[in-house]
């Protein structure tokens, strides 16, 4: 027998976030896996046609509705519920997009979460990370339950694209959408630079950049590589960086293929964040920072002379 | 009276580095200190502040957890708090059953308000405050960085993925905090004196007609796997050559 699992797009209402081919990635590993995606928007044309090109999607959802212009949780939560009927797994990425709604769809579905599912062992046993990532539990939940789950996508390699598209159907709902919670803004900032979450290379920056102005150094070498760039908490608490480039425990977590950390010492809360990346570079000043522990090659010296000597080196 | 629910979460301290038991029972908590979550320490200076502001008249700070939570609770009154509810519960408390037990406080108190952390630093779920706001079927405004409270609304930017995003939610909502939002106050020992006389409830989760469930059974515990000590290079010029060399650059 197949078990039904029903996702949760994120998207921005053009574009399918990659988060949602992680999470058909973590869905896939699960035997027999009927895969539909839910695409909750304004218009969903669009994006259901990308998650229809996923490969082991079955089915796409468009779940439309003119409030859902911008993504909040109360008021996709009644239309997911609406449509999760019949489904044993119904997962959500663990941005924090996913973060904010999954668990509302799990409290009107009067179920329990599993959050931050870094492998299915099957539909009812996964494993995930507690205490920063230093801690792995296995979860089993009671047989019968219907189980709501979010996928950190750092765990899983996006679904590829498939030779065939997957039907498109407009689930008709019918849900109580509160207009208690409103959208007001959002500062995002748009950037040509590849996506911090996603990208295969990223250069991060810790406190030793010193300044805003310093840590301008980064984006040059960034752009010389094709990276994202990152910060360390420490960076963006001393305004180096805007909050949205924060990787770690409390901000993102990401799998690059390389992982550049300039100046940065290496906190618990940090390195949790980096744990699955392919190759970790740390270039510090003090040869005892703990970033050294886990890092594959190590640069001891002054980040300000070597930053520009790599810049100068890639350039020729 | 308006009134704050703060919720918090009695956790192994922050600075604890963590062991998991050779047998994969669990993880090392005896004799191991214990603390408020960080994050429920931001959500009760920030109920603190609304207060002082005079945006509240009371806040309470209410737990789901064992009775040791007790040192918790008087810390948090030491910090200011009005009143404490300690609903008693042994064993795991999954965060749908905490909800639960929230949302029979929120019920009994009829707070404005209720703000809780945005994540327990043990289990890292990230689900009570959201869960509670669904059952309440209330507004949610979850990782907040600033809290503005005007004629029954709140104000809420939230530090989501793409950067910073404004919500306008009605009036009584659950909040949920992320580290920007304020820098808890320390307390004074003339407080933690003050703290001894102030009132601490303690209810029985049945007692306030909470079905216990466990629906999430942790059957294992490991540590993760470590890395690798890796290798030193002199300089740029070397570290770009080994990077090719591992095909990790063209």
């Amino acid at each position: 027998m197949s078990t039904r699992i029903l996702i949760v797009a994120e998207h921005d209402g053009t574009r399918l976030n990659p988060s949602t081919a992680k999470c058909v990635a973590c869905a896939r590993t699960i035997a027999d896996a009927d895969i539909t995606v839910a695409v909750c928007a304004a218009n969903a044309a669009t994006v259901a046609t990308q998650a229809a090109q996923l490969q082991g999607v079955a089915c796409v959802l468009k779940v439309e509705n003119a409030a859902n212009e911008h993504p909040l949780a109360a008021v996709l939560a009644p239309q997911i519920v609406a449509v999760a009927q019949g489904y044993a797994l119904v997962l959500g990425p663990s941005t924090t997009f996913g973060k904010d709604l999954m668990p509302r769809v799990a409290a009107l579905l009067d179920t329990v979460q599993v959050s931050d599912i870094m492998a299915a062992e099957s539909a009812t046993r996964f494993r995930r990370p507690i205490y920063a990532g230093n801690a792995i539990v296995t979860v089993e939940v009671e047989s019968g339950v219907q189980v709501v789950g979010t996928v950190r996508i750092a765990s899983f390699e996006a679904a590829p694209t498939a030779s065939s598209a997957a039907p498109i159907e407009s689930a008709q709902v019918q849900a109580d959408i509160p207009t208690h919670t409103r959208f007001v803004s959002v500062s995002a900032a748009r950037s040509d630079r590849p996506d911090l979450q996603t990208a295969a290379r990223v250069i991060s920056g810790g406190r030793a950049l010193a300044s805003a102005e310093g840590f301008q150094i980064l984006y040059k070498l960034a752009d010389k590589l094709g990276a994202a760039v990152g910060a360390s908490r420490a960076a963006v608490d001393a305004g180096y960086a805007p909050n949205e480039l924060q990787v770690g425990q409390t901000g993102k977590i990401i799998a690059p293929e390389l992982y550049v950390a300039i100046g940065i010492s290496g906190a618990i809360q940090h390195l949790t964040g980096i744990k699955d990346a392919r190759t970790i570079v740390a270039i510090n000043k003090d040869a005892e920072a703990p970033i050294f522990e886990v890092a594959d090659i190590g640069l001891v010296g002054d980040l300000f002379q070597i930053v520009p000597e790599l810049e100068r080196l890639l350039g020729s | 009276m308006k009134r704050i629910l703060v919720g918090i979460k009695r956790v192994v301290d922050y600075n604890v580095r963590i062991r998991v038991k050779p047998d994969g029972s669990g993880v090392v908590t005896d004799g191991v200190k214990m603390s408020i979550n960080p994050f429920d320490e931001i959500a009760l200076e920030e109920a603190l502040r609304i207060k002082e502001r005079g945006g509240a008249e009371e806040v309470i700070v209410a737990t789901v957890g064992p009775a040791d939570t007790q040192p918790q609770l008087r810390n948090a009154l030491a910090m200011g708090a009005d009143r404490a509810i300690l609903v008693q519960a042994d064993g795991a408390v999954e965060p749908a059953v905490a909800a639960r037990a929230l949302l029979k406080l929120a019920e009994r108190e009829q707070p404005s308000l209720v703000i809780l952390g945005k994540q327990a630093i043990d289990d890292d779920n990230s689900q009570t405050g959201q869960m509670l706001a669904a059952l309440w079927g209330r507004p949610q405004a979850t990782f907040a960085s600033k809290v503005e409270l005007a004629d029954g609304k709140a104000r809420v930017t939230r530090e989501v993925d793409a950067g910073l995003e404004t919500l306008e939610v009605d009036l009584p909502a659950v909040i949920t905090t992320d580290l920007r939002l304020n820098e808890p106050r320390y307390v004074k020992l003339p407080e933690i004196m003050k703290a001894k006389k102030k009132p601490l409830e303690t209810l029985a989760l049945a007692a306030l007609g909470v079905e216990v469930r466990q629906r999430l059974k942790a059957v294992r515990f490991e540590p993760p796997p470590q890395r690798q000590k890796g290798i030193k290079v002199k300089d740029a010029a070397e570290l770009l050559e080994v990077l090719k060399k591992k095909g990790v650059l063209a």
